[in-house]
C-alpha cells in the first residue's frame, strides 16, 4: 500500500498516498450529507443529554412528519459540556445554534443582554399553546419584564427519595418533614459498605449544577447563604459552615463510593440499581427511577420533602427550558420545534409512545390531570408539585438575599464561582483538602466576586 | 536494517552542499529557492501566529464574555492576578508531574519491551503488533475506556482484579486522579517509546556486539557499555518528542477526571480551557496562555538544541 | 562449563523471556480486547460486578451507534482528515524541497520556526480562533477544521519529508540535470519516486493525528461539522447505563487508525520520529 508503483508517475504516487488517506478515513462510511444541508430549512438544537431529552431525540420523526420543511439536527452533550458550548456560542454570537437548552439561571440575564429572543409574541400567536398552563413558579422564573424568554421542557425541585421497602423491612419510618439530622441517622442505620450498599447518595461532582445544587439548599436551610443583603460573602459564617460540614460528613460517612466524581447521572444509576437506601436530588429523577425498564426499584420508592434545618422547606427550583438565540436565522422554524417539544401534545406523545412514567414532569399543570399520568405518578405527583410550589426564597431561606435563585446565585459570575467553589467542595469530599481549607478558599473566591457588587452599591 | 540519520549523511554530500552554499546565491536564485517554501510558511504564520498576537492583545484587557460592554484596557493586571493564583501554580506543577511522569515511565517500560522484542522468537511480529495497538487507539476512546471500563469504582476491571488478591476497591479517579491519568497516558505512550528504542536496537552494528561477546563481556556489561550509549540518541529523541506531545494533554483529563476532584488533576491546558470556556474570563485565560507560551519557549529552546543535534540540522 | 549446559541454560532463559514478552504483550493489548468484548455485550452485562466473561455476543450496540446518525460524523472526519492531509502534502512537499535539495538561506531558523509552532499550547489560541471564526460565520464548518488540521500537521510533515529528501543522493539529481532534464521533469521522474514511501509515511502520520484530534473539534463544531471523537463524547449521556454502546462507538472510531497502523508499522516508526529514524 505504501510502496510507490514501480515506474509509475510521481504525481500518481502522490495522489495514491492522498487517496489512501482519504480511503482510510472513509472506511465504512455511509457518506451522509455532511457539508451543506438537505432541502428546506435546517435548524440546530443544542440540548443536555438527560433521559427526557434523549426521548425527544428519539421522537424527532414525529416532528419531521408534521414539519417536512424543517430539518432538525441535534447536539446533545452532558450537562457541563453542553453549558460551556451553549454559553460560548450565545455570548459570542457564534450562531451555531437555532435552539438552545438553558435554564432559569441563564434566562433573565441573557434576556437582559439581548442574546435570546422574546418568545412572548410567538407564544401569543400560537393557538392552543396555553402558556398559562405552565407551573407558575417556573413561568415566573423564565420571564424577564413579564415576557417569557424561554419555555420549560421540564421543571424540577428537589426531594428525598427513599426505599420504602427497605425502610419497612428495617422498621424505620421516614418523617413527614425530615431534617438533616434525621437523614444522617437513617443513612447510618442502612449503610452497608461491605455489600456495596450506601445509606445515601449525594452529588459530589464539581460544578455549580452538580454538587453545589443540593449543597446550596443545605446552606440555605441552615441559615447560611452565598451572600448577605449587603453583598458580603457568607460561605464561612457558622451557619454556612455547619451546613457544608454536615453535607460533606454525610456523604463521606454514609455516601456512595466515588462520591467526589458522581453527579446526577451516577447517582441515578446507583439508586436505580438498588445500591442506595436514600437519594436527595432532583424531582425529575422519577422518570427513570419509576421506569421498570431502566430501574430495579420502580414502585419500591417513597418520596419525602427536601431535608431541612431551620426553614420550612428547602427544595430548589430548576427548569430546563428552550430558548432561541437572537443570532438564529431560522427563528420561525426554531419556534416550530420549540413549541412542538413543550406543548401539551408532546406530553401525550411521550406517554403513549414511550411510557407515562417518562413524561417530562413539572412543566405544565395539565400534565398532572391526565388520568394515565396520575395513575403512574401517584407516589410522587403531590411530592413534586408541593416541592415546586414551596421552592421560593421566602420559604427556603432564613433571610433575604440580593440575588435571584435558590440553589444558584443569579449573577453572570456565578457559573464560574459556583464551579470553583464546587471544585473545592468536591476536593474536600474526596479528602484531598481539609474542609476548613475548602471553605476558606471558597470564601475568598466569593469575596472577589462580591467586591464588584459592593462597589456598584456604593455608587 | 535501519540506520539513523545521525550516521546517514555521507561525506561527499556534505562537501557538495557546503560548496553550494558558499557560492554566493544570486538574488533571483534566492527567490527561486524561497518560492516553494513560501506557501507553507505564510500559511503557518497566518494560522498559528496571528491568533497568538490577538491572544496577547486580549491578555491586556479585562473582558468577561458574560458581562457584555465591559471591555477595558487593564495593562498587566491580568498577569498580576495569575502571579497570585495558587491554582495556576498547582496546575503548572501538575503539568510537570504528568508530563515527566508519563514520559519517564513510558520510556523505561519502552526500553524493557524493546529489549524483549529484539530477540528472535516465534510470533514476534504478532507480539509487536499487540504492543503497538494502545498507541493507535483514539485518545478520546482510550480515555473513556480507562475511566469507565477499567477504573470505575463499582464495576471497573482493575478493582475486580485487585479484589482477587485481596486489595480493597480503590476509587482511582477521585482518590489518585493523577495516577489514573498517568495509567492511561503511560499505556498510550509506551508503545511509542518502544518503537523508537527498538529501531535503535536494530540499528546497532552486530559486529561490535559479537566482538564484545568474544571478548567475554557478559550481557549486562554489553548492555551498559555498548547498547545503552548507542541508544542514547534514540532515548533523547523519544523523551523530547514525548514531552512535546504529552505536555499538551487535554483529552484524558477532560474525559477522565475533568481536572478534579477540585483542580487536583488539572494541567495548564485544561485549566486555561476552563478559564476560557467556563469562566469566560477572556483576559485572564489569554494572559495564562501567554505565560505558558513564554515558559514553553524557554524550555523548548533548550530542548530544540538537543533535537537539532539528533537530526543533525546544519546551516 | 560444557557447551551443552550453556546451551540448555540459554534456552531456559530464552523461554522465560519469551513468556514474559507474551505476558506483557497480552497485558498491553488487554484493554483493547476488553473494549472490543464489551462492545458485543448487552448493557447490563457491560456494567456488572463481577465482570461478565461469558456472554452471547450481540450486534445491538453497533447497530445503535450506526443507526444513531453516525454517518455525518464519519463523513466529517473523513473530509477533515483526507482534505487536510492532501493540503499538508501540497504545501509541505515544496517546502521540504526548499529546505533540503535546493536549500534557502537560514534553513535551521525556518525549521526552528516550524517545530516551535508544535510546542505552543493550542489552548492559548483557542479563544481568538473561536471569536474570529464566529465573526466570519465559519463555526461548525468542516473547512475550519480542515484549515486548522493542515496547520497542525504541516510542521511535522515538513520535518519528516525534509529528512526523506536529504536521503536522495545528490549525484542522482545532478545526473538528471546534466542530462538536460528540466527542473519539473527532474522532480517528477527522479525525485518523487524515490521519496514516495516517505510521503506515504508522512500521510499516515497526518491521518492519525487528524482523525484523532479532539480539542478543536470539541470547541469549534456543533452538529454539521462534528467529527467522530465528538460522537464518542455525545454517546456519554447522563443516562447511566451506556458502557457497551460507548465501547462500540469507541471501537468503531479507533478501528481505521488501528488497522492502518498495523498494516504500515514500518512507516509508523519513521513517521513518529519525524523522519529521524529509518
Amino acid at each position: 500500500m505504501f510502496r510507490p508503483p514501480r515506474g509509475g508517475s510521481p504525481v500518481r504516487a502522490t495522489l495514491a498516498a492522498g487517496a489512501a488517506a482519504v480511503a482510510l478515513a472513509l472506511s465504512g462510511c455511509a457518506g451522509a450529507g455532511a457539508v451543506g444541508g438537505g432541502e428546506g430549512e435546517q435548524i440546530v438544537v443544542a440540548i443536555v443529554s438527560n433521559p427526557q431529552m434523549q426521548d425527544a431525540i428519539s421522537l424527532q420523526d414525529v416532528f419531521r412528519a408534521a414539519h417536512p420543511g424543517v430539518d432538525v439536527r441535534f447536539v446533545s452533550l452532558p450537562e457541563n459540556e453542553a453549558r460551556a458550548k451553549i454559553t460560548a456560542s450565545v455570548a459570542t454570537g457564534g450562531g451555531e445554534f437555532d435552539v438552545v437548552m438553558i435554564s432559569n439561571y441563564e434566562t433573565p440575564m441573557w434576556a437582559e443582554n439581548g442574546w435570546i429572543e422574546n418568545l412572548q409574541p410567538y407564544i401569543d400567536a400560537t393557538e392552543g399553546y396555553d402558556a398559562d398552563d405552565f407551573v407558575p413558579s417556573v413561568r415566573e422564573a423564565l420571564s424577564y419584564e413579564d415576557d417569557m424568554y424561554s419555555v420549560p421542557f421540564y421543571g424540577e425541585s428537589s426531594f428525598l427519595a427513599y426505599r420504602a421497602d427497605l425502610f419497612e423491612e428495617a422498621g424505620l419510618e421516614m418523617p413527614e418533614r425530615p431534617t438533616w439530622d434525621d437523614v444522617r441517622e437513617l443513612a447510618g442505620e442502612l449503610n452497608d459498605p461491605a455489600q456495596d450498599f450506601s445509606g445515601i447518595c449525594l452529588r459530589g461532582l464539581a460544578g455549580w449544577g452538580e454538587v453545589m445544587a443540593p449543597m446550596s439548599t443545605a446552606i440555605n436551610t441552615f441559615g447560611g447563604g452565598w451572600f448577605d443583603e449587603d453583598w458580603n460573602a457568607t460561605l464561612d459564617t457558622p451557619e454556612s459552615r455547619e451546613a457544608i460540614e454536615t453535607y460533606i460528613d454525610t456523604v463521606q460517612s454514609f455516601g456512595q463510593p466515588g462520591a467526589a466524581t458522581s453527579g446526577f447521572g451516577d447517582c441515578l444509576t446507583r439508586f436505580a440499581q438498588g445500591q442506595s437506601a436514600m437519594w436527595y436530588d432532583a424531582t425529575s429523577m422519577v422518570s427513570t427511577v419509576e421506569d421498570p425498564a431502566s430501574s430495579t426499584v420502580a414502585g419500591k420508592v417513597g418520596y419525602a420533602p427536601a431535608p431541612v434545618a431551620d426553614t420550612e422547606s428547602a427544595g430548589w427550583l430548576y427548569s430546563w427550558s428552550l430558548a432561541i438565540p437572537s443570532t438564529s436565522e431560522h427563528k420561525d422554524a426554531a419556534w416550530d420545534f420549540v413549541s412542538w417539544m413543550t406543548n401539551k401534545e408532546y406530553i401525550e406523545l411521550v406517554g403513549e409512545e414511550i411510557g407515562w412514567e417518562r413524561v417530562p414532569p413539572g412543566s405544565r399543570l395539565s400534565t398532572y390531570e391526565i388520568p394515565e399520568y396520575a395513575e403512574v405518578s401517584q407516589a410522587y405527583a403531590d411530592a413534586t408539585l408541593d416541592s415546586m410550589n414551596g421552592a421560593t426564597q421566602d420559604s427556603a431561606m432564613t433571610h433575604p438575599v440580593p440575588y435571584p435563585g435558590i440553589q444558584f446565585v443569579g449573577i453572570p459570575e456565578f457559573q464560574d464561582l459556583g464551579t470553583r467553589v464546587g471544585q473545592q467542595m468536591s476536593a474536600a469530599i474526596a479528602g484531598q483538602v481539609p474542609v476548613d481549607e475548602a471553605i476558606a478558599q471558597s470564601q475568598r473566591y466569593a469575596d472577589t466576586v462580591a467586591e464588584t457588587y459592593r462597589a456598584q452599591e456604593e455608587q | 536494517m535501519s540506520t539513523s540519520t545521525i550516521d546517514r549523511l555521507e561525506g561527499s554530500r556534505r562537501a557538495a552542499r557546503a560548496a553550494a552554499s558558499e557560492r554566493a546565491v544570486s538574488r533571483a536564485e534566492g527567490w527561486r529557492r524561497r518560492g516553494p517554501l513560501l506557501p507553507a510558511l505564510i500559511f503557518t504564520i497566518i494560522v498559528t501566529q496571528l491568533p497568538f498576537l490577538v491572544t496577547i492583545w486580549y491578555s491586556l484587557r479585562s473582558q468577561n464574555l458574560l458581562r457584555p460592554g465591559e471591555d477595558i484596557f487593564v495593562g498587566l493586571s491580568n498577569y498580576l492576578d495569575i502571579a497570585a493564583d495558587s491554582t495556576f501554580r498547582q496546575t503548572a506543577l501538575n503539568s510537570v508531574v504528568i508530563t515527566l511522569g508519563c514520559v519517564l515511565v513510558a520510556m523505561v517500560l519502552g526500553i524493557v519491551l524493546a529489549l524483549l522484542l529484539d530477540r528472535p522468537f516465534a510470533g514476534r511480529s504478532v507480539a509487536r503488533t499487540m504492543l503497538i495497538t494502545p498507541f493507535l487507539v483514539m485518545p478520546v476512546a482510550s480515555s473513556v475506556l480507562w475511566s469507565v471500563a477499567l477504573l470505575n469504582p463499582t464495576y471497573g476491571l482493575l478493582n475486580w482484579t485487585l479484589g482477587l488478591v485481596g486489595i480493597e476497591a480503590v476509587d482511582w479517579t477521585s482518590t489518585y486522579p493523577i495516577v489514573a491519568i498517568l495509567m492511561a497516558l503511560v499505556w498510550q505512550w509506551t508503545p511509542f517509546m518502544m518503537l523508537l528504542v527498538l529501531a535503535g536496537l536494530q540499528a546497532q552494528p552486530k559486529d561490535v556486539l559479537e566482538a564484545a561477546s568474544v571478548d567475554g563481556a557478559g550481557p549486562w556489561r554489553t548492555f551498559t557499555s555498548i547498547t545503552l550509549p548507542h541508544l542514547r540518541r534514540y532515548i533523547e529523541l523519544g523523551v523530547l518528542l514525548g514531552v512535546i506531545y504529552v505536555v499538551n494533554t487535554f483529552d484524558q483529563i477532560y474525559l477522565m477526571t475533568a481536572g478534579g476532584p477540585g483542580t487536583a488533576s488539572a494541567n495548564l491546558p485544561f485549566y486555561i480551557y476552563q478559564r476560557a470556556f467556563l469562566g469566560f474570563d477572556i483576559g485572564q485565560a489569554a494572559a495564562m496562555g501567554v505565560v505558558v507560551v513564554i515558559a514553553t519557549i524557554i524550555v523548548a529552546s533548550a530542548a530544540l538544541r538537543l533535537i537539532f543535534r539528533s537530526f543533525e540540522v546544519k546551516e | 562449563m560444557s557447551d551443552v549446559t550453556r546451551t540448555s541454560r540459554g534456552r531456559a532463559t530464552g523461554g522465560v523471556l519469551t513468556t514474559l514478552t507474551w505476558l506483557l504483550a497480552l497485558a498491553f493489548f488487554f484493554p483493547v480486547a476488553w473494549m472490543a468484548a464489551t462492545a458485543f455485550k448487552q448493557e447490563n452485562q457491560a456494567a456488572s460486578d463481577p465482570p461478565t466473561w461469558f456472554f452471547a455476543p450481540t450486534l445491538d450496540q453497533f447497530r445503535a451507534v450506526i443507526e444513531g446518525g453516525s454517518g455525518t460524523y464519519v463523513a466529517n472526519s473523513a473530509i477533515a482528515t483526507g482534505v487536510s492531509t492532501v493540503l499538508v502534502l501540497l504545501l509541505g512537499i515544496p517546502a521540504a524541497y526548499a529546505l533540503s535539495i535546493r536549500p534557502v538561506e537560514k534553513v535551521s531558523d525556518v525549521l526552528f520556526f516550524f517545530i516551535s509552532t508544535k510546542m505552543l499550547p493550542v489552548v492559548a489560541v483557542i479563544v481568538p480562533i473561536y471569536v474570529v471564526a464566529g465573526q466570519l460565520k465559519v463555526l461548525d464548518n468542516i473547512w475550519t477544521l480542515v484549515v486548522l488540521y493542515t496547520a497542525m500537521n504541516l510542521p511535522i510533515a515538513v520535518w519528516m519529508m525534509r529528512s526523506f529528501f536529504l536521503e536522495v543522493p545528490g549525484e542522482v539529481l545532478e545526473a538528471a540535470s546534466v542530462d538536460g532534464a528540466g527542473l519539473m521533469r527532474t522532480l517528477r521522474s527522479v525525485l518523487m519516486p524515490m521519496v514516495a514511501p516517505g510521503i506515504a509515511a508522512t500521510a499516515l502520520i497526518c491521518v492519525i493525528f487528524a482523525w484523532n484530534e479532539f480539542f478543536f473539534a470539541l470547541n469549534l463544531t456543533a452538529s454539521r461539522a462534528a467529527t467522530v471523537p465528538v460522537l464518542i463524547v455525545s454517546t456519554m449521556t447522563s443516562e447511566g447505563l451506556f458502557l457497551a454502546r460507548l465501547c462500540a462507538a469507541a471501537l468503531l472510531a479507533s478501528l481505521p487508525v488501528i488497522i492502518a497502523g498495523w498494516v504500515a508499522q514500518k512507516q509508523l516508526v519513521r513517521g513518529l520520529s519525524m523522519g529521524a529514524i529509518k
